[in-house]
Order: structure tokens, then C-alpha cells, then sequence
């Protein structure tokens, strides 16, 4: 039994922090593909790693519903510390969440049973946060799309293997969809629903 | 009791919470308009309240930040959000566009090409391009999830019927990423061709309309136009009066009550740069004549 006092800390500055690791992910999201570093450190519970976190203690509050997968909604350490650092609600239907949770890929539910926006509303659609082994080794995706500048070449090894081609959905739901942060350690790296994979290598 | 009362850029940390979030989804969907909680600020609409927030949202202590109106550093709108970041967050303020990294920026996009490090926010007073053809917001809405922009074309060749070219000048309708139309801000049709596949990420903020979009970096940016009349970007004919510049945007001066007029660039730090690089025009200020005399003195 952890008692609050004894969760890990959040940001040591709540208001830079917050903005510089906005502006990792903003940049992120603005260049797909490309590797963001998070640079301020919090405590994260154990199946949560920093970025993700700190991700956490930027985006989230009492307004965005969270859905978490079964490996951190299993972890109390995980639902009190985001209970308590956020404030924000975790819902057992991940349709209504405004950002998913997951850290172990392999799980990754059928990405149609997240929050897909509507044509009229296209934004109300969950981002989900997945962390992964690597952001820098492992297999090759050559990325194109809004925010690159021709090809961009992610080195990353992801769970679930298939994530990028379920992710196609995204090609026939434009302009809904979902959005993707893959998080590894401190790095991190955007697939907005924008983002197409032109080819993969080994 | 004089320690400042506000958080860092003045906004709470829910408020930016909520814009930030609002900017990711803009990025993610180009051009596509997201609501969100727009609050007041301690200007009046209309004097960039939307900019404002999004600038808010964004900027850290190493930033670097630039505010220009109508391409003006030195209007009362430039200076007011400048000092009133400097103010509340204590970042470094400049008129240069190279040196900054967040431009916040009515109805111009300095001349300098921006650099992929660097954030321009716009200051967007109607962010629906629609909204003169159709008041409601429901049909607007419907019109953009159904990419149904007939009506912005049959009021490009209503133009065209009536003047024989395309007389939108400002404010010139443009489709991002091959999907949805976008009201660029009130920026002159000059500026559109520099929003297309530009390095730096594009960040609009709509204050009283309570809408954030956004371009992101290297994205296809189209303005509208027919075949048998191509979208042109229009200039005054004429060089810069001060630096002599042939490819800047102009303003028109009066200058007396006779008819005289002057031509200058409306990018104050452009126009400055290049007189002080030695260019100038027909109507040159004194000092820089002097300067460039006693630099060829020694």
C-alpha cells in the first residue's frame, strides 16, 4: 500500500517543465518521425517511463478522460500517481478517452475502438501514448507526409510489429483518425494521423 | 505586496493545458479549425487576443520572441505584446527576424524565409473562411467535413464576373495539405506563396472566434485559383523608396496633400536590414547616408 506521500514526485518546476516538454511533443507532432528529447525529470510509477510521465503531467487534467491498458491500469502505484499529479478521470471505455495509455504494445486493442473524431469534429479523437523498446535501433520506416520534408527515416523497435500498418486506417478516415506518441526512456516521436509509411526495411 | 501576481506568460497552467492540447490536434488535422476555451486577456478583441494565448501557450525562457503588425515592429499593437511578454514571462524580445524563434505576427510574414527552429503565430480575427458566404456555423462545419468548397469557387468566379480577375487581395483563400480551406488571416495574397512547404511550423489563433489551426512545417499550401486564371500574388510596381528593395511587399504613404506618395516596404526589419547592408532608394533617411559616408571614411 503506497501512501501518497510516498508516490513519486511530479515536475520539481511544475510551469517550465510543462513547457518545455510541450514543446518536445509539439515539435514531435509538427515533424513525425523526427526523435524529441524530454528533458525535465519527475518520478514516474513503475510501468510508466519518464516521458511518458512527463507527457502525463503536461497534457493531462480533470478534462480529458484516460484510458489506460491492462498492464498500467493493474499497477495502483500508476492510477494513484496520475490521480493524484492530474486529476485526470480513468474510464474503462477507451471510445470516450481523450488519450490512451499503453505499455505493453503487444496488448494494443483493435485501434478502432478508440475515439476516432467525427467529420464535423475530427479533433475529438484519443491520442494514443505508446511506449516501446527503442527510438533509435531496430527496424526502418521511411515516413512521408505533412511536417516532413520529403522522407523521414525512424529507426525504432515497436510492439505491436503491425502498428504502422493498422495504422493505415488512418489513410480512408482522413481527416478522422488517431494519433500516435511513441515514447522510449526520455525520447519521443509523433505519428499524427497525417503520416504515411512509404516502405519498411528490416 | 508588489511580487508579480501572474504565472509565467500570464496564463494559468489549466488554460495552457487546454490550448496546448488544442495545437497538437491542429498539427495533426492541417488546417482543420479546433474550438477551444478561448479567455479573456488583458487587451480588447481584435488587438490579437488569439495569437496571444497560442504565443502564451508555447513560450519558454530561451526563447527568442519577434511581434510584428502589418510587417511593423514599432506599431502600438508590435510593442504592447512585446512588452507584455517581456513582462510576464521575461523572455528576450527582438526585431530581427533570424534571431527569433517565436514570431507572433498580424497580417504579414516577414520577407526574411523562415528557418525550420522558429514558431509563426498568427493573430486571426475571422479564422472561417466560409463564414461571409454562409453566417451558420453548423453549415460551415458540415461544408468542411464534406470538403464541399463550391461556394468559395463560385465567389472567386463572382470576382472574376464582375471585375474580370480575382479582387480578393487579403485574406486570400488556400487549401492545406489537399484538404481542407483555410482562411490564411488578413494577410496581402503577396504572402501566400510563403506559407507553402515552408520550413518553420505556421500556428493561427482566432481570440474571439475561439479557434486555433495550424500548418505544419513542409506542407502543401495551395491558393485557390481556375486554370484560365492562376492565383497571382500582387505588388505595387515600384522599388522600395528607402532600400530600394524590388520583391518586398509596399505600403502606400501619403505624403502630402498634393498627391505625393512613397512606396515602402512594410517589413520594417527587412527594409532596416538592407540599408544598413548599404541598399538604398530614391527617398534614403540622412543617417544612414551618413553612416555609410563614414564607413567609407573609416
Amino acid at each position: 500500500m503506497t501512501t501518497i506521500a510516498e508516490l513519486p514526485p511530479g515536475f520539481a518546476d511544475k510551469v517550465l517543465s510543462a513547457q518545455s516538454t510541450f514543446r518536445s511533443v509539439m515539435d514531435a507532432m509538427a515533424r513525425p518521425g523526427s526523435v524529441q528529447r524530454i528533458v525535465p525529470m519527475a518520478g514516474a510509477p513503475d510501468t510508466m517511463m519518464r516521458g511518458t510521465a512527463a507527457i502525463a503531467l503536461t497534457l493531462f487534467d480533470h478534462d480529458t478522460p484516460l484510458w489506460l491498458d491492462a498492464r498500467m491500469a493493474e499497477s495502483s502505484d500508476v492510477t494513484k500517481w496520475l490521480k493524484f499529479h492530474t486529476g485526470a478521470p480513468v474510464v474503462q471505455d477507451s471510445s470516450i478517452a481523450s488519450f490512451a495509455l499503453v505499455s505493453d504494445g503487444g496488448a494494443l486493442p483493435s485501434l478502432e475502438s478508440f475515439a476516432l473524431g467525427t467529420s464535423e469534429y475530427p479533433d475529438r479523437s484519443t491520442t494514443v501514448i505508446i511506449q516501446v523498446d527503442s527510438l533509435s535501433s531496430g527496424r526502418s520506416f521511411e515516413l512521408r507526409g505533412p511536417g516532413i520534408d520529403g522522407i523521414a527515416t525512424l529507426q525504432a523497435s515497436i510492439k505491436p510489429f503491425d502498428l504502422f500498418e493498422r495504422l493505415r486506417m488512418n489513410e480512408a478516415l482522413f481527416p478522422r483518425g488517431i494519433d500516435v506518441v511513441l515514447v522510449a526512456d526520455d525520447a519521443v516521436v509523433a505519428i499524427p494521423r497525417t503520416t504515411r509509411v512509404v516502405s519498411k526495411g528490416s | 505586496m508588489n511580487a508579480p501576481a501572474y504565472n509565467f506568460a500570464y496564463l494559468d497552467e489549466q488554460t495552457k493545458r487546454m490550448i496546448r492540447r488544442a495545437i497538437l490536434k491542429a498539427i495533426a488535422i492541417p488546417g482543420y479549425q479546433v474550438p477551444f476555451a478561448s479567455r479573456e486577456m488583458p487587451m480588447p478583441y481584435g488587438w490579437g487576443t488569439g495569437g496571444v494565448q497560442v504565443t502564451a501557450a508555447i513560450l519558454g525562457p530561451a526563447d527568442v520572441l519577434k511581434v510584428i503588425d502589418q510587417g511593423s515592429d514599432d506599431t502600438t499593437n508590435a510593442i504592447s505584446i512585446r512588452k507584455f511578454f517581456a513582462k510576464t514571462a521575461g523572455v528576450a524580445t527582438t526585431t530581427a527576424t533570424d534571431e527569433a524563434t517565436v514570431i507572433q505576427t498580424r497580417h504579414r510574414i516577414p520577407e526574411t524565409a523562415l528557418r525550420a527552429h522558429q514558431v509563426l503565430v498568427y493573430q486571426v480575427p475571422i479564422p472561417e473562411p466560409l463564414r461571409f458566404l454562409e453566417p451558420r456555423e453548423t453549415e460551415t462545419r458540415r461544408m468542411h467535413a464534406l470538403a464541399e468548397y463550391g461556394l468559395m469557387h463560385v465567389k472567386l468566379y463572382e470576382d472574376i464576373a464582375r471585375f474580370g480577375h480575382i479582387a480578393t487581395a487579403y485574406a486570400y483563400p488556400v487549401k492545406v495539405n489537399a484538404r481542407y480551406v483555410m482562411d490564411p488571416s488578413p494577410t496581402p495574397k503577396f504572402d501566400n506563396p510563403k506559407m507553402d512547404n515552408c520550413p518553420a511550423l505556421q500556428l493561427f489563433g482566432a481570440g474571439r472566434e475561439k479557434r486555433i489551426y495550424a500548418i505544419p512545417p513542409y506542407t502543401q499550401v495551395v491558393s485557390l485559383d481556375f486554370e484560365d486564371h492562376p492565383f497571382e500574388p500582387y505588388r505595387f510596381n515600384a522599388p522600395c523608396a528607402l532600400c530600394g528593395a524590388e520583391n518586398s511587399y509596399l505600403d502606400e504613404i501619403v505624403t502630402d496633400d498634393k498627391g505625393g506618395r512613397m512606396f515602402v516596404c512594410s517589413d520594417t526589419d527587412y527594409c532596416e536590414g538592407r540599408q544598413a547592408a548599404g541598399h538604398h532608394g530614391s527617398l534614403s533617411a540622412a543617417p544612414y547616408k551618413e553612416k555609410a559616408q563614414e564607413a567609407a571614411n573609416g
